[in-house]
């Protein structure tokens, strides 16, 4: 087990490498100058631009410059905003944001879901399981940012229930959370549902029922364990989607998150925020990953790792 | 920004929606869940607190460098300067200053400040606070955004070239290169006097030095300036408290600010949206206090005039000016006038902005200068300006005419291709050619064709005022090396009259710039479109804020209700 962990962090350093190097180059090869819109309808002083190039490395070949930002990076110094601010701050004012917004679209996703998936799944064919599965299709097939807009509207300055933007607390981020979270909503409701079935076909479930074992335990011990593995999977791999897709409701909602940042670096054409941001984005996802792997164990202790 | 446009519509189709339906169930106005109006002491005093709307200012909160709105905004409520515009006419006005008093000439002035103003922190502003600020600013080892106001482009300061150093064929700055520390043309004569020298006349000056990087600066600036950016510290009506990082700005009614008029709110959230849409929403739901620009969304088919009911206005704004420019200096293809005037009478752009903007909500230029600025004439433009089918014919057979594709460029966000669409429509309509709009996706990429002088077809040119006068709207703009003039026009006439008037005052001085006007009609090298109008709203816990002649928020006027 300590030997698997270690191996899984080791292939972590060429990932994190990898993205890094592909997401400065592509912020690099951004078209236009990053300094043209930021004097209005006149050219910024010469001098100014100079400063800011030499200051950013910005004249260095793609490469150099690469490495001169890693080297720093591995110093501990993630650099300077634009206007002066540090990267490693702001990366952890928003992150804590971000973070909650996340782990509360996970909470609605996997509570909601699960136990809809379970309703749909043990009723299969009545009444129940047609809404779950005609409900789901729906919020499949609308986009996130007009979700994210009917909500804010509806809820937010129609109804009032919400408050419309972040203002900072949690209640705040708590229908971002909903909206986010519900497209892997309606899937986790789905996967679960089809597991379910199929695994109360199986042999060893005819024999807990046999034994006299009473339906919640047959269901919610014996059934459920073994069909909760493809969503934790799923789950798993959703965390990194659900940080991406925060970026679309993090503009709706005006909260201060990461993707808010990345949003505004890529305008800059700001390759360290960009960089810096992305980096961190992509350790929480192999480490969100390999807990997930370390998860499978636990819930099928059939699962070993060597 | 296709995606932003798209959503863009949803919210103004949702938001009159719910309105149909707030007006079909007599729902209650759930007013009373905004963040203003707390109230406070029944004294004299500022109470209350209020929101408005912001973007994150994109450099440190030092006057010189602050040329963008977010920073702008802040830094104007925090500074007193030696002289403020008039809210509503945008009238210079001492405010500083006790005296303001030029030579014959205009190339000598003595500035006298009042006595007993203190920064923040309690350090005396002096004469000197002025003259480091400004010496600091123009210095070109320190590359402060606004640098070029103490150059010939502004207010043209003797000695500044020794300051800003040289410039090697690039234009970039050589390190070494400048020869002294102070302009020699600035000299402090006692505590609270001092006198400024020009290198050329300008009567203007006294307008000029009302921009914001002309504020005094404290000495502890000078000493430490990374603590000044952790905590700026200003002589203005409101001081800085905090800045929640990504989140707010928040200011406070300063206790000792000796000026008039004194602040009515004690406290100020300048709430950092990074999306207009949001902040929109907000203040439809009483939940953002001051909105000072409204989203395209929301104009669209004015929904916010529903939206806001008896809480929104909208008003011409005296600083902005958008107009269409021909390149002149890398390509031959516009070089006759006919051709040009052609285009510009093939406008229609009454039927432009209602296609764009929603009927009315922008208003058609006929001069160079908007409405509201003194030396304003209507109709400068003449017949150039208006259109007419027949007219715009006849000039284009009476010149060579537009190979293939007529282009426009401009950069697609912010609203702007829709009225390019539009003018092209118009344009093909009239004339029969074909037009197009040649889009960069943002505003960034489509001035850095501008600055290298790429674009070889007519382009947007808009045009935001530093200061309240014409000069502004029409030197740096259209003299021959003006530091905006993006199409390389170029006529001797013109940058004599710029430079007559510049020596007058008063009406002398209008007559040469409506003059000049009359050079940039005859040669239509810059066709004006239309002067823009401000619209804005505020929550039902604020009275009706004014607005300054920038069009943004006047700190001032805010007052919560009772």
């Amino acid at each position: 087990m300590g030997r698997y962990v270690v191996q899984r962090l080791g292939q972590m350093v060429p990932v994190v490498i990898g993205t890094t190097f592909l997401i400065y180059a592509l912020v690099w090869s951004l078209p236009g100058d990053p300094f043209a819109a930021k004097c209005g309808d006149r050219p910024c002083p010469q001098n100014y631009i100079d400063r800011m190039t030499a200051e950013y490395n910005l004249d260095d070949p793609l490469p150099l410059a690469y490495l001169q930002y890693m080297g720093n990076l591995l110093t501990g110094d993630f650099g300077q905003t634009f206007s002066g601010a540090s990267i490693a701050d702001e990366l952890l004012q928003r992150y804590p944001t971000t973070l909650q917004l996340t782990v509360l679209a996970i909470l609605v996703e996997v509570v909601i879901g699960v136990a809809a998936g379970v309703l749909a799944g043990t009723r299969r064919g009545g009444f129940l399981d047609n809404l779950v599965l005609v409900s789901t299709l729906v919020v499949v097939s609308i986009p996130v940012f007009v979700l994210g807009l009917l909500a804010q509207i509806t809820f937010g300055v129609r109804l009032g229930w919400f408050p419309v933007t972040s203002d900072g607390t949690l209640f705040s981020l708590v229908l971002p959370a909903i909206v986010l979270g519900s497209l892997s909503l309606a899937f986790v409701a789905r996967l679960v549902r089809a597991n379910l079935v199929e695994n109360l076909r199986t042999d060893y479930v005819r024999t807990a029922i046999a034994k006299g074992l009473t339906r919640q335990r047959v269901i919610g011990v014996h059934t459920l364990r073994n069909s909760l593995i493809p969503v934790v999977t799923f789950v798993g791999a959703d965390f990194g989607g659900l940080l991406g897709g925060a970026v679309v409701v993090e503009g709706i909602f005006n909260i201060p998150g990461v993707g808010n940042m990345i949003f505004r670096g890529i305008n800059a054409h700001e390759g360290a925020t960009v960089t810096a941001a992305v980096t961190v984005l992509v350790l929480v996802f192999l480490i969100v990953n390999l807990l997930v792997d370390l998860l499978y164990a636990v819930i099928d202790p059939r699962i070993r790792h060597a | 920004m296709r995606g932003s446009a798209r959503r863009g519509a949803v919210v103004a189709a949702s938001v009159g929606l719910a309105l149909v339906l707030a007006a079909c169930g007599g729902d209650d106005d759930g007013g009373d869940n905004g963040s203003g109006g707390e109230g406070g002491g029944a004294g004299e005093g500022p109470t209350g607190s209020v929101s408005i709307n912001s973007t994150q200012p994109e450099n440190p909160l030092i006057p010189t460098t602050t040329n963008e709105v977010g920073g702008g905004n802040i830094v104007d409520a925090m500074w007193t300067g030696l002289v403020s515009y008039d809210s509503e006419t945008g009238e210079p006005g001492l405010a500083m200053a006790e005296s303001i008093e030029p030579n014959e000439d205009f190339t000598q002035f003595t500035i006298t400040i009042k006595d007993g103003w203190t920064f923040h922190d309690g350090s005396p502003v002096t004469a000197q606070s002025f003259v480091d600020a400004w010496n600091f600013g123009a210095a070109g080892a320190n590359a402060q955004l606004n640098q070029y106001f103490f150059g010939p482009d502004g207010a043209n300061i003797a000695g500044y070239d020794a300051v800003a150093g040289q410039t090697d064929d690039t234009g970039a700055f050589v390190p070494g290169s400048a020869t002294a520390e102070t302009m020699s043309g600035l000299e402090v004569v006692d505590e609270t006097t001092f006198t400024v020298t020009l290198g050329s006349p300008n009567s203007l000056f006294e307008t000029i030095i009302g921009y914001s990087a002309f504020y005094p600066m404290p000495e502890s600036f000078f000493t430490d300036q990374a603590a000044f950016i952790e905590h700026p510290i200003g002589n203005g009506p409101f001081e800085f408290v905090e800045e929640v990082p990504n989140t707010s700005i928040n200011l406070r009614a300063w206790e000792d600010y000796p000026g008039d008029p004194k602040p009515q709110v004690e406290n100020i959230e300048y709430r950092i949206y990074a999306d207009l849409d949001a902040a929109y929403a907000d203040v439809v739901a009483n939940q953002l206090d001051i909105l000072d620009k409204i989203p395209p969304a929301g104009l669209a088919g004015d929904v916010w005039k529903t939206d806001l009911e008896g809480r929104s206005a909208s008003e011409p704004l005296t600083t902005r000016f958008t107009s269409l420019t021909f390149p002149l200096t890398n390509t031959e293809a516009w070089a006759d006038p006919n051709l040009r005037k052609a285009i510009s009478r093939a406008i229609d752009r009454e039927a432009v902005i209602a296609a764009a903007y929603g009927p009315g909500n922008y208003v058609p230029a006929t001069s160079w200068v908007p409405p509201g600025n003194d030396g304003y004439v209507e109709g400068t433009c003449g017949e150039w300006c208006e259109f007419d089918a027949a007219a715009a014919q006849e000039l284009y057979a009476q010149s060579p005419g537009v190979q293939g594709t007529l282009l426009i460029s401009s950069n697609a966000d912010g609203g702007h291709r829709e009225w390019v669409d539009a003018a092209c429509t118009s344009i093909r309509d009239t004339l029969g050619i074909d037009c197009q709009g040649d889009f960069n996706p943002d505003f960034g990429s489509f001035r850095a064709r501008v600055n290298a002088n790429e674009i070889t077809n007519p382009f947007r040119t808009g045009w935001v005022a530093d200061y309240p006068s014409i000069q502004n709207f029409l030197a740096p703009l259209y003299t021959t090396n003006g530091s905006a003039n993006d199409g390389g026009y170029s006529n001797p006439q013109f940058d004599e009259l710029i430079q007559q008037a510049a020596g007058l005052e008063g009406q002398e001085a209008l007559d040469l710039y409506n003059q000049a006007e009359e050079l940039l009609a005859e040669d239509m090298a810059i066709i004006p479109l239309w002067y823009d109008n401000g619209q804005r709203g505020w929550s039902e816990n604020v009275n009706e804020p004014q607005f300054t002649w920038k069009g943004y928020v006047d700190p001032l006027s805010i007052s919560v209700k009772n």
